[in-house]
């Protein structure tokens, strides 16, 4: 008792309360896209929304038992539980490949499913943070950095065998872990490649002269900034404007010089700036449709068209952000965005307050996982991201996401709670 | 290690900021997609999506010559969407009983048809009525704007211009709940409410009949009106019309047919004997296809099954009958084919007196095969056939009955041709595991001596027996015989149909049964010598069967002309009495018929098709 009593005193209970806003949201927003007025009762079992309140039943169950294990437990079992989930990923495969072609999920019987995928996630998360925890690894030893980038593509690429790009891409994600831990040359690819898809995506989407301006301010204001401070490295900061000058200048003439039309194409459609109603095209238009009608107060709960006609398929799945949009405005949106802000920088926060370096690793690498999550899914209901099928977590209708996603955050938590009896 | 995590831990700043600056960008792109553009409001706001399916054309049906048999006409049917047609609205509410008054139908008839629709869907369009006539159709449509939710699609219903073949061509309804089961674990193509073919050629070509339905995206706004396509038709889908089909079918030879078989239950079946095309496919009684058609459908195909005659059964597929001595033909061939008797083999034939089978022909006493083919000798073709099971060569009867069971299975009894006629019957040739088990093993040629004149066990279709006809009509093989003779766009029809069958049987002994069939009519004691014509030589084989629905069954079967035949047929009139009597008569009319065009024997046509047969007991 007296146990328990002190973990609920040192949770952190701002984490919780984001957690719980997007649950129910995403169980809101499952009701509504798959409102069915035979069906009118939100805890119909026979509906997917009924279905979905007995995994959120089951992960805050879950979440709750992880919180009265002992907080070490995951520390000393982290390299197991990431051996089970690659285990159960070539399962999966071999599974896969007897059935037909490629598929990620398991069969446990009985209708239940289960993806392994999703609790990679969690079982990378966990290996790398054991690995980098312990006292003799250096990241800035060669031999050390290939074990924990091993850690990362092993499962990542038996994710690719199964044909899943989408969650293998997720495993991208341990590049903020990586980077903050100092694994040499992360932190250039990771702004770099960040800034050349922003750059890319944002020359295309809005046009050159628009980012020329955009640039331009900005090289002003630092130019402002530098010489009012009178800081060094004018120089490195001209150098670095100048490299994003060419960058846009030389999209523009890759996109429209070097390129074939076709490929130009599948470009612009990919970004939703081109109608491919035949192909993805047709699913980011009727998503930009549903998004787009709801205006800035939205047309309210029950009261969207466009989710409701089957316009967009896997419109409780992975394009599930369209009904907050359509029904929530832009008011839903802002606060589903912001919700998911603030649960990041708050896990940032929460790691960087970590005395051991098991538990700001793990911090660190499930912020990544749902900051690509979430800028994937959400990028693509609004045309910024090609149509990768990943779920949104927390709202997307799905037992494996929901319960790998509580999993991975409890012991976050639970992580935290206990940080200050570490030595 | 404590100064390097403090710098590293600078490093958050820049995580952060990626998170911070990617959901900064997010939450532009969304105020600029959903508050500052009013494109996407425009697209959705007001307007709902309507998808219109556009059904093609069915493809349409000739005879052999071109004669148009089925085509198209316009009907509409009104279409609703539950959830718009529930909305409540103040200002112009629904008025149900205006509603029911247009339609004719009453209140509890609405309420049913709406909660059929609602369980489709709430949201997608259901049909609410289908068919509705070309009159009452402009009628509703004037005021159908009051009525949100609801709207007409067109679609073509078949209509008959001859009024005849309604079996061969068949008909379509409805798509059963079954069969959309069963499409949706193979094509997923039909939804509630489509037709689809239900027998004859609608249902065996109902693939290449039907063509690919398209769609029609249309906006429409808040008072049922259509504002027009969707993103410019892109989204639209051109439906691809039905092929046309070509029949082997002679339309004035079916007519002159049906018009013969008025008052007599039965069958005729003519086949072209060099390509297996059928040229009638006659089943009596017989009812006008148009009556399953329309509204009415279900009304008309109830009294018809009702019907005690039963004039939905096509007995020219589904009628089986003891073959009577029409068998004999396939009894010979197969006994000379043993090499269990030749041309010249005689057997003793004592009248009436004959034993185990008495003989029902007068003549003389020990004929031979040409003899006994000609008198329809019943002693002859007991001995034939016994001759063939005993015949030492297979070593045992049960060997010997397993030969010549299987040699009737290759010339088309006992089995399906699985062409392009749905709901065919096997007929029956009983397996020797059938006589083992009747008879404890203890069987012989005496036992099952009634095969040899085409009783007993032997039940064949009409369309079989043509079938026999044609074998011999063309020296030993046949084509498996089939209602298409070619698609209207020339693609190829399915080989089984244009792949010659050979049975095995040498064309002298083929040609052997054809000289004695030919005497059927030309000899001085031929059964059907009556019938003969000068011009056109014919043969043929009369069948007169007990059965056990009353008097004999009339049969005949017959082709023509002897050298080069252009008709097979087989000709069954139930309880007609002896083959002579109707069957061989009319097969004759059909053959002058087909070959001259028209007839001359104006006193046997008018008796044949006045005459009447009385039924007393349901069939």
């Amino acid at each position: 008792m007296n146990e328990r009593n002190s973990i609920i005193g040192k949770i952190d209970w701002l984490t919780i309360f984001l957690y719980l806003a997007l649950v129910i949201i995403g169980w809101f927003s499952i009701f509504s896209a798959k409102y069915d007025e035979m069906h009118p009762s939100i805890f119909d079992l026979s509906q997917v929304y009924g279905k979905q309140l007995i995994w959120i039943g089951a992960s805050l169950l879950i979440g709750f038992i992880i919180l009265l294990i002992d907080a070490k437990f995951f520390n000393a079992f982290s390299l197991w539980i990431y051996f089970f989930f690659l285990a159960s990923l070539f399962v999966v495969l071999v599974y896969g490949k007897a059935t037909k072609g490629a598929t990620s999920w398991i069969d446990l019987g009985a209708g239940v499913k289960f993806q392994p995928s999703e609790f990679a996630k969690m079982g990378t998360a966990l290996a790398l943070a054991g690995y980098l925890g312990r006292l003799d690894v250096d990241l800035q030893k060669r031999k050390n950095q290939i074990v924990a980038a091993l850690l990362v593509l092993a499962p990542m690429a038996l994710v690719l065998l199964q044909n899943d790009t989408g969650s293998a891409i997720v495993f991208v994600s341990f590049i903020f872990v990586l980077y903050r831990e100092g694994f040499p040359g992360t932190g250039l690819v990771m702004v770099g490649g960040v800034a050349a898809i922003l750059l890319f995506v944002l020359t295309l989407v809005w046009n050159q002269t628009v980012m020329y301006i955009i640039l331009g301010s900005l090289l002003v204001l630092t130019l402002t900034y530098y010489l009012i401070t009178k800081k060094k490295g004018i120089v490195k900061m001209l150098a670095v404007f100048a490299v994003m000058f060419a960058f846009v200048f030389s999209v523009d003439y890759a996109f429209n010089k070097v390129l074939q039309e076709h490929q130009r194409n599948r470009i612009l459609v990919l970004l939703g700036q081109l109608d491919d109603p035949q192909g993805v095209g047709y699913n980011v238009h009727q998503s930009k449709i549903a998004i787009g009608s709801g205006g800035f107060t939205g047309k309210g709960f029950l009261q969207g068209t466009q989710t409701k006609y089957d316009f967009v398929p896997e419109q409780h799945t992975d394009f599930i952000f369209c009904t907050v949009g359509e029904e929530g405005g832009f008011l839903g949106t802002a606060i589903v965005v912001l919700l998911y802000i603030s649960l990041l920088i708050r896990i940032i926060i929460l790691a960087e307050r970590q005395r051991s370096t098991f538990s700001r690793v793990y911090g660190y690498s499930i912020a990544g996982i749902l900051f690509v999550h979430v800028a994937i899914n959400i990028g693509m209901a609004i045309g910024l991201v090609p149509v990768i099928g990943i779920p949104l977590p927390f709202l997307s209708y799905g037992g494996s996401s929901m319960l790998a996603f509580t999993m991975m955050l409890a012991i976050f938590v639970k992580q935290d709670a206990n940080r200050l009896n570490i030595l | 290690m404590r100064t390097s995590n403090n710098s590293l831990s600078n490093r958050k700043l820049l995580v952060m900021g990626i998170f911070i600056a990617v959901g900064v960008i997010y939450l532009i792109r969304l105020f600029s997609l959903q508050v500052l553009d009013k494109h996407y409001k425009q697209l959705a706001d007001n307007n709902a999506l309507r998808f219109v399916t556009q059904y093609p054309a069915r493809g349409k049906v000739y005879d052999r010559n071109g004669n148009l048999l089925v085509f198209n006409e316009a009907v509409y049917d009104l279409m609703v969407i539950p959830k718009q047609a529930m909305k409540k609205d103040t200002l112009n509410p629904f008025d149900t009983v205006v509603f029911c008054h247009l339609l004719e139908i009453d209140k509890a008839s609405f309420i049913e048809r709406m909660n059929k629709a609602k369980k489709e869907s709430y949201l997608k369009p259901s049909p609410f009525m289908t068919q509705v006539s070309k009159e009452n159709y402009a009628h509703i449509a004037e005021v159908l704007y009051r009525f949100p939710g609801f709207y007409f699609q067109t679609r073509t219903v078949r209509h008959y211009p001859n009024a005849i073949a309604a079996h061969t061509l068949g008909d379509i309804g409805e798509i059963s709940a079954k069969e959309l089961e069963k499409d949706k674990e193979e094509e997923n193509y039909y939804r509630q409410g489509d037709y689809i073919g239900k027998s004859g050629i609608e249902k065996s070509y109902e693939k290449e009949l039907r063509g690919v339905k398209g769609l029609k995206v249309m906006m429409v706004d808040v008072h049922n009106r259509e504002m027009g396509s969707f993103m410019d038709g892109e989204l639209d889908k051109e439906p691809v019309a039905g092929k046309d089909i070509y029949l082997g079918l002679d339309s004035e030879l079916q007519a002159y047919g049906e018009k013969l078989m008025v008052g007599k239950i039965g069958s005729i079946v003519a086949v072209e004997p060099s390509t297996g095309q059928i040229l009638a496919f006659v089943t009596s009684p017989t009812y006008d296809p148009n009556l399953l058609v329309g509204r009415e459908r279900g009304q008309h195909y109830k009294e018809l099954q009702a019907d005690p005659m039963k004039p939905l059964i096509n007995r020219a597929i589904s009628g089986t009958y003891p073959p009577g001595s029409t068998f004999k033909t396939v009894v010979g061939l197969i006994a000379m084919q043993s090499g269990s008797i030749t041309p010249a083999t005689c057997f003793h034939c004592s009248g009436t007196g004959s034993l185990p089978i008495k003989c029902t022909h007068s003549h003389g006493s020990s004929p031979d095969f040409a003899n006994a083919i000609m008198n329809s000798c019943n002693p002859y073709f007991y001995e034939s056939f016994k001759a063939t099971i005993n015949n030492p060569k297979f070593g045992g009867i049960k060997e010997g009955y397993q030969y010549w069971k299987e040699m009737t299975y290759k010339m088309g009894l006992g089995r399906k041709f699985d062409t392009d006629i749905p709901y065919e019957r096997k007929g029956n040739i009983p397996d020797r595991e059938y006589y083992d088990k009747m008879y404890n093993g203890q069987w012989n040629s005496v036992t099952i001596r009634s095969l040899g004149i085409g009783q007993g066990e032997v039940l064949v279709t009409p369309l079989q027996l043509c079938n026999i006809a044609a074998l011999i009509a063309n020296e030993g093989y046949y084509y498996p015989p089939h209602l298409i003779k070619c698609f209207g766009d020339s693609t190829a029809i399915p080989e089984v149909m244009t792949t010659k069958v050979d049975p095995g049987i040498d064309p002298k002994y083929v040609r052997t049964m054809k000289n004695g069939l030919r005497t059927v009519f030309s000899g001085p004691a031929g059964t059907a010598r009556r019938y003969e014509l000068k011009d056109i030589p014919q043969c043929g084989k009369t069948g007169t069967a007990q059965n056990p629905h009353g008097n004999y069954h009339s049969n005949f079967i017959a082709f023509a002309p002897v050298d080069n035949p252009k008709i097979a047929l087989a000709v069954i009139i139930e309880n007609g009495g002896y083959g002579a009597t109707w069957a061989a008569p009319i097969a004759s009319l059909m053959i002058e018929k087909y070959i001259r065009g028209y007839t001359v024997r104006e006193d046997l046509e008018k008796r044949m098709m006045e005459g009447r047969i009385s039924y007393k007991n349901e069939r």
